[in-house]
């Protein structure tokens, strides 16, 4: 029995990751969220325009690298984050000029706007290849550790280590900061509150005086930030590739749904249950059964429960049971 | 057939006769098997979409379990790996299928509560420990034989055109169980699960090498028409070339290519007869009454939930056989080809552009978006080239600019599903 190392080598392992990528899920999943209370569809270019935003920071990034400014141990990417938000912005903002503006007039049904979102997904798609190339792209620069695992060892003197890599703090760190900025700004804010009356009922909201369009701007100006902040911290933490953000797609829409959709708060709560279970699910834990166990009974193979590969399963299935369970999410969400 | 629809689809011959002229006419050949095929997925999308309102973008899934079925049916039997864990893999399949089948059972035999709860957990605990304690050495057996050019089952060594009927048998059967968990959601959840189901089936055929050799793919497949070699050699094929004028190899070529064209056109007439007997019968007008007001449908009395899973059903089939012709066309399935992008969302271009309702829309859908996808790169090339053609020999804007081109032809799709679903959202041949 040795429960502190197992502890860490869970910490370390499976607790640390999920967080940070569940974080990252958080952002991603509010913006779906919030599309979806305000415009009522889902947003099928929400991963591709994550990866717009993203490759609009990337490319600020080499601009900075190149000239020279750092920010020390920090990645240089985060002083180019307005670089990217201005660039998801412009593109969200020209695509509700030019597409979804119509729907919303004629008052289309919420399934051909959702169809009309795919047609977005593949231009943006496309821009993003077009722009930066469908391969790998690493941007990470600065310290890479906080404290590595075997500074972790030597200091503690356990046998398991543990490392936290500076972009995990980061991606804490600022999501931390976005989404406590983002519930101030919908329960404080005239405009916020305004957003949400719009969200629970259109036609009073118009009837006390609410001007829709700016409701819709500031939505798609507030997703423009999530959006791009969860797609450069996912790119920090692991790397940038068009394909990975357009696959990002799907634990996204299961945290918003397993929440509730259109509720933030369980939009953030989905997204860490979706991560620590894709994490969890994933994870070998026969090191961590063989610290638990008194000695001889540790078992013989991986205690794996899925490869690697499977993770978009979880996610799958944890959306199917949700559904099927309780269609309107662990927190109550909007079900038109 | 109006005038109208005549006419479209003159033009579309024409362009791919123009492309046998001013490229080669194996090129046009090889577009015209690649748009048959097209237009067979965009009729089982249509069938999902067009006759019932489901909103489901699982298709790739279903193409990928079409392509499967190919390998399982008409590759031999690999015996060493059978004889190793053949039996392993059997059992583990059926302990795994029990599990679920008593899941479902606890779920709905016992009264609702913790102990339902627990009992269905202690349930799947127990079912997934035995499964894999099954199934893992059988698996790691069976990879472990002959691995360079086996290391899987194989198939049942049947004819490869019997493997488009059990292409069939596949999609439907895994659409079965797909749509009696996820129908009856709303469209757009429908449209989440169904592109999870699909990644999720995808993920299998990449893993799970003991079924379909994961990703280093199964080729060599059995072909339904004779080979060029074989064909280059038959002294009476010969004599036939020379007296078209054409070489060998062209000849050959475009031979091979005329056949699967013929059996590909055979199969689409007859998905084509039978889609069209069902949209006018009295079925299909049922499926139209659910698609346009399932409240008043539910109130005539039919049953909304039977009658979606049935034509989800339907649709996969099709999708499925298209996959498995998709397969057979190439020799070899590669489960690392298979992308959203491609296998579901440009099928779905295919039946809105086509005009979504309308069985010959969705043809021509199929064969004109396959066109565009193919010839949008190099005219998207040769636009770049031409809009490049100032800037220095050594510029780096212009080198990334050519290697981008390729890209265009996904911003070129996205485009043309914005303005027809904008100025005609009832597509090129709007339903009746």
């Amino acid at each position: 029995m040795d429960i502190l190392n197992a502890l860490v080598l869970l910490a370390n392992f499976v607790l640390i990751p999920a967080i940070s990528y569940g974080s990252q899920l958080a952002l991603g999943a509010l913006g779906i969220t919030l599309i979806f209370a305000i415009l009522r569809f889902s947003h099928f270019a929400h991963g591709d325009v994550m990866a717009f935003g993203t490759a609009g920071v990337i490319l600020a990034t080499w601009a900075l690298q190149a000239a020279g400014v750092s920010l020390g141990p920090l990645p240089t990417a985060l002083l180019a984050l307005p670089v990217g938000i201005l660039a998801s912005a412009a593109i969200l903002l020209a695509a509700d000029r030019s597409v979804y503006r119509f729907y919303r007039k004629v008052k289309a049904k919420p399934i051909v706007v959702v169809m009309a979102s795919l047609g977005v997904m593949f231009v943006v798609n496309g821009l993003v290849r077009f722009v930066i190339g469908p391969n790998d792209q690493n941007f990470a620069d600065g310290a890479r550790f906080l404290f590595t695992v075997r500074e972790f060892r030597d200091a503690t003197g356990l046998a398991e280590g543990m490392g936290i890599r500076i972009s995990q703090v980061i991606t804490v760190v600022v999501t931390a900061i976005v989404v406590a900025a983002l519930f101030w700004f919908l329960n404080r804010t005239r405009t916020g509150k305004s957003m949400r009356a719009f969200s629970d009922n259109e036609d009073l909201a118009l009837l006390s005086g609410i001007n829709p369009e700016r409701v819709v701007t500031v939505t798609w100006l507030i997703v423009a930030v999530l959006v791009t902040m969860a797609g450069t911290l996912y790119g920090l933490d692991k790397s940038f590739k068009a394909f990975t953000y357009f696959q990002l797609l799907l634990p996204m829409f299961a945290a918003a749904i397993l929440g509730g959709m259109g509720n933030p708060v369980g939009a953030v709560v989905g997204a860490f249950v979706i991560a620590l279970s894709e994490v969890g699910v994933t994870y070998a834990f026969r090191k961590f059964l063989e610290y638990l166990l008194p000695d001889g009974m540790a078992p013989e193979g991986l205690v794996q429960l899925l490869s690697t590969d499977y993770k978009f399963a979880v996610s799958f299935v944890l959306l199917v049971v949700v559904l099927l369970v309780r269609p309107t999410g662990l927190f109550k969400g909007q079900t038109q | 057939m109006n005038l109208r629809n005549v006419i479209l689809f003159a033009i579309m011959a024409a362009l791919l006769v123009l492309v046998g002229f001013l490229q080669s006419p194996s090129v046009a050949m090889g577009m015209v098997n690649m748009c048959l095929i097209s237009a067979i997925m965009a009729l089982g999308v249509n069938i999902q979409w067009g006759y019932a309102g489901l909103f489901s973008v699982g298709t790739m899934g279903f193409v990928a379990l079409g392509g499967l079925a190919v390998v399982l049916t008409s590759m031999p039997p690999v015996h060493e790996a059978w004889s190793a864990g053949g039996l392993g893999v059997l059992g583990a399949l059926a302990i795994g299928a029990l599990t679920i089948v008593a899941a479902v059972q606890a779920w709905k035999r016992l009264s609702p509560g913790l102990a339902r709860l627990g009992a269905l957990l202690v349930i799947l605990v127990v079912g997934f420990v035995a499964y894999r304690a099954v199934l893992d050495p059988a698996v790691d057996a069976i990879e472990g034989t002959n691995t360079a050019v086996a290391g899987y089952l194989g198939g049942m060594g049947l004819p490869v055109l019997l493997s488009w009927v059990t292409a069939m048998g596949l999609a439907a059967g895994v659409a079965w169980v797909i749509g009696k968990v996820s129908l009856g959601l709303r469209s757009d959840y429908l449209a989440i699960a169904t592109l999870g189901i699909a990644e999720v089936i995808i993920a299998v055929l990449k893993n799970e090498d003991w079924l379909s050799r994961g990703v280093r793919n199964v080729n060599g497949l059995p072909r339904p028409v004779p080979y060029e070699v074989a064909l280059q050699t038959n002294p009476t094929f010969l004599s036939w070339a020379e007296w078209l004028g054409l070489g060998a190899t062209e000849a050959s070529s475009l031979f091979v290519k005329a056949c699967y064209a013929l059996l590909f056109a055979v199969v689409l007439a007859i998905i084509m007869w039978l889609s069209e007997r069902a949209w006018k019968s009295p079925w299909g007008r049922m499926m139209r009454a659910i698609r346009d007001n399932e409240t008043s449908a539910k109130a005539m009395g039919k049953d909304v939930k039977a009658r979606h899973l049935q034509v989800f059903v339907l649709g996969a089939a099709v999708c499925g056989l298209a996959g498995a012709m998709l397969v057979t066309l190439d020799g070899l399935l590669t489960p690392g080809s298979y992308q959203p992008l491609r296998f579901t969302f440009l099928i779905w271009v295919m039946v809105i552009v086509g005009g979504s309702g309308n069985n010959w829309g969705s043809v021509l859908g199929g064969f004109l978006i396959w066109f565009l996808w193919v010839q949008v790169e190099p005219i998207g090339l040769w636009l770049i080239g031409l809009l490049t053609a100032s800037m220095p020999e050594d510029s780096g804007l212009r080198a990334h600019l050519i290697d981008s081109a390729a890209h265009v032809r996904l911003m070129t799709m996205g485009v043309i599903l914005l303005l027809v679903l904008r100025f005609a959202p009832k597509g090129l041949i709007p339903e009746k």
